[in-house]
């Protein structure tokens, strides 16, 4: 099985709901609006030629410069038959960051997505116990969100620009 | 009470129960049978185990928000500290993740030098999880028997790095240094004297009836549920199925090598117990196999002995003192490195490793800057201890204890 494959085979399904397409490094890439994700998934599972029924990685990042898709949520899912690998990505904005839960196709979604909305704030629709995992339950902001300064704001001989920002 | 008998409501207690009530039990934080700071609150009906609610981010250190105000070869120590048995695997995985960034081809005999060194790191990650098992069901000798190895091993760490747990091994493009005589005696010497300890380990543990009647059947989860919890590493083979990050994508020349991946069948505590040691055996043999390379290529290129970074690493890779002192170019690179002058090139990169409890990945986000815009560890660790609370429950709390141990969970790469 080839990425072409995978890809054609999604956009017969999605058409051009998918976004993003892309090939770094032989990883296939793409965007799907928030609100598609638990369908793809759902489909990539499923498909008998497809079968990415294995979920390797759920993580966030924050780009505070897109206006209205600050935060965007990335999962790795991998075909442990044909031995290969997918990334999609979903961007939802900061006001609303709303995304279904996948906790209930596979169980290791669970505490990936508590840490995900412990750093970044998403809020996993549909998740059992979407509460803080490794920050204390006290914290009242979302430390992975690139909101904050890089070092103490009352030191002038230290900025952003010498963090390479 | 009342509170508390509220809360118990969706337990229903069996009809056997005797005491028609149950008890709650703090395990942890700082249990000495727990190996690292982790809690966990139990429910239990005499001694059986009815709900286990896991509390963890004890040691939490932030290292993903660290990595991104720091250069690249910066990062290497906050790796260490992840799963700080096997550290030397983490920090190969990390500069293998830089170097597939810069596009960097790593010549022949670095490459099987890193897989030496990641095998001895799989080795002692593997004694240390084994031989607690015994500890945990009680037999305190074998323990002692493996950590004169481990501590072999650790010798060898440090005759290349100059350091013994967290390692801070290696450099984006090779090594620091290249590997002295020293260590290739200490290596052969380890490789004569380790068979006869492991087996005598195996014939303390192994057909022994109290060890077996102990772990057979404990804290079990099958394939397909363990597929479903993300689980990799030698906790997805115990249940049988045969994945293996070093097979299935090849790193630094794994894919030259010939090894097996044991598997088990029921996923329990002994399964878990007998792959490792398995894979211990094997990871020998690789270290063997890669010796022999090693010598293959000494053998017909001379000059490549003196080689132990690569040379289109420069930018990246810091030069030697005595350069930087008596060379203009080198201490050019260095002044650059070490002042953060050196941009990485943009790019979305993920790459595993198999760690010492499965599939380490790194996801790297680089935006052009001199530091990562995001990187993200996959910890497995963190990704299968969520599996726990359906392992030990309706099970009994010795048997939870031994299972977390077979788990071989590591507080380090669980909380980051």
């Amino acid at each position: 099985m080839s990425n072409e494959l995978i890809k054609q085979k999604l956009t017969e399904k999605f058409g051009e709901q998918l976004t993003g397409w892309e090939e770094q490094f032989g990883l296939l890439t793409f965007s799907a609006p928030a609100e598609l994700n638990l369908k793809v998934v759902q489909f990539l599972y499923d498909d008998e030629t497809l079968r990415f029924r294995f979920l390797t990685d759920l993580t966030g990042v924050h780009y505070p410069d897109r206006k209205g898709e600050e935060i965007c949520v990335v999962y790795h899912l991998h075909n442990l038959i044909d031995n290969i690998r997918l990334r999609f990505k979903v961007y939802v904005p900061s006001e609303k960051p709303d995304v279904y839960s996948l906790s209930q196709r596979f169980s290791g979604a669970n505490w990936m997505e508590r840490e995900t909305y412990d750093f970044f704030g998403v809020n996993f629709i549909g998740h059992p116990n979407l509460i803080r995992i490794l920050n204390m339950d006290e914290m009242d902001y979302f430390p992975m969100r690139k909101e904050y300064e890089m070092e103490d704001p009352t030191r002038r001989d230290k900025d952003n620009e010498m963090f390479g920002r | 009470m009342e509170l508390q008998q509220q809360q118990q409501q969706h337990i229903k207690l069996s009809e056997e129960s005797l005491q028609k009530q149950t008890t709650t039990l703090n395990l942890g934080p700082t249990h000495p049978a727990t190996h690292g700071v982790f809690q966990n609150i139990m429910e239990i009906d005499g001694e059986r185990v009815l709900e286990t609610v896991p509390t963890i981010g004890y040691i939490h250190r932030a290292f993903e928000k660290i990595a991104e105000r720091r250069p690249f070869y910066q990062i290497t120590t906050l790796t260490d500290r992840l799963n700080y048995c096997s550290s030397p695997i983490n920090n190969m995985g990390w500069h293998m993740t830089v170097e597939k960034l810069l596009k960097i081809n790593i010549p022949k005999r670095i490459q099987y030098l890193r897989v030496i060194i990641m095998e001895l790191a799989r080795i002692a990650d593997h004694l240390v999880c084994n031989s607690v098992i015994g500890v945990d069901t009680g037999a305190l000798t074998p323990f002692t028997y493996v950590f004169q190895s481990r501590e072999h091993i650790y010798e060898i760490f440090e005759e290349i790095c100059g350091s013994r747990l967290t390692t801070n091994i290696g450099r984006v493009g090779g090594f620091e240094r290249n590997f002295s005589e020293a260590s290739f005696t200490k290596l052969n010497k380890f490789l004569t004297d380790f068979p006869k300890t492991m087996t005598e380990f195996e014939n303390l543990l192994n057909r022994n009836k109290i060890f077996v009647d102990r772990c057979v059947g404990a804290g079990p989860i099958s394939a397909e549920r363990a597929l479903n919890y993300g689980i990799t590493g030698p906790n997805l083979r115990a249940a049988g199925v045969d994945y293996d990050v070093r097979v299935a994508q090849p790193y630094s020349s794994y894919e030259e090598f010939d090894f097996k991946i044991p598997v088990g069948t029921t996923g329990d505590v002994y399964d878990r117990f007998m792959v490792r040691n398995g894979e211990i055996w094997e990871s020998l043999s690789i270290i063997r196999q890669a010796l022999e390379k090693i010598q293959k290529i000494e053998k017909e290129f001379p000059e490549q002995k003196n080689i132990y970074y690569a040379q289109e690493a420069d930018h990246f890779h810091l030069p030697p003192k005595e350069d930087v002192y008596t060379k203009m170019e080198a201490l050019i690179y260095h002044f650059k490195i070490i002042m953060g002058e050196i941009d990485a090139p943009k790019g979305e990169i993920y790459h595993a490793v198999e760690g010492g409890n499965g599939e380490l990945g790194f996801y790297l986000i680089s935006d052009g800057g001199r530091s990562p815009y995001r990187l993200h560890f996959r910890r497995p660790c963190f990704i299968y201890y969520q599996a726990y609370p359906e392992m030990v429950e309706g099970g009994l709390l010795s048997d939870a204890v031994v299972t977390l141990s077979s788990l071989n969970v590591i507080a380090g790469e669980l909380d980051a």
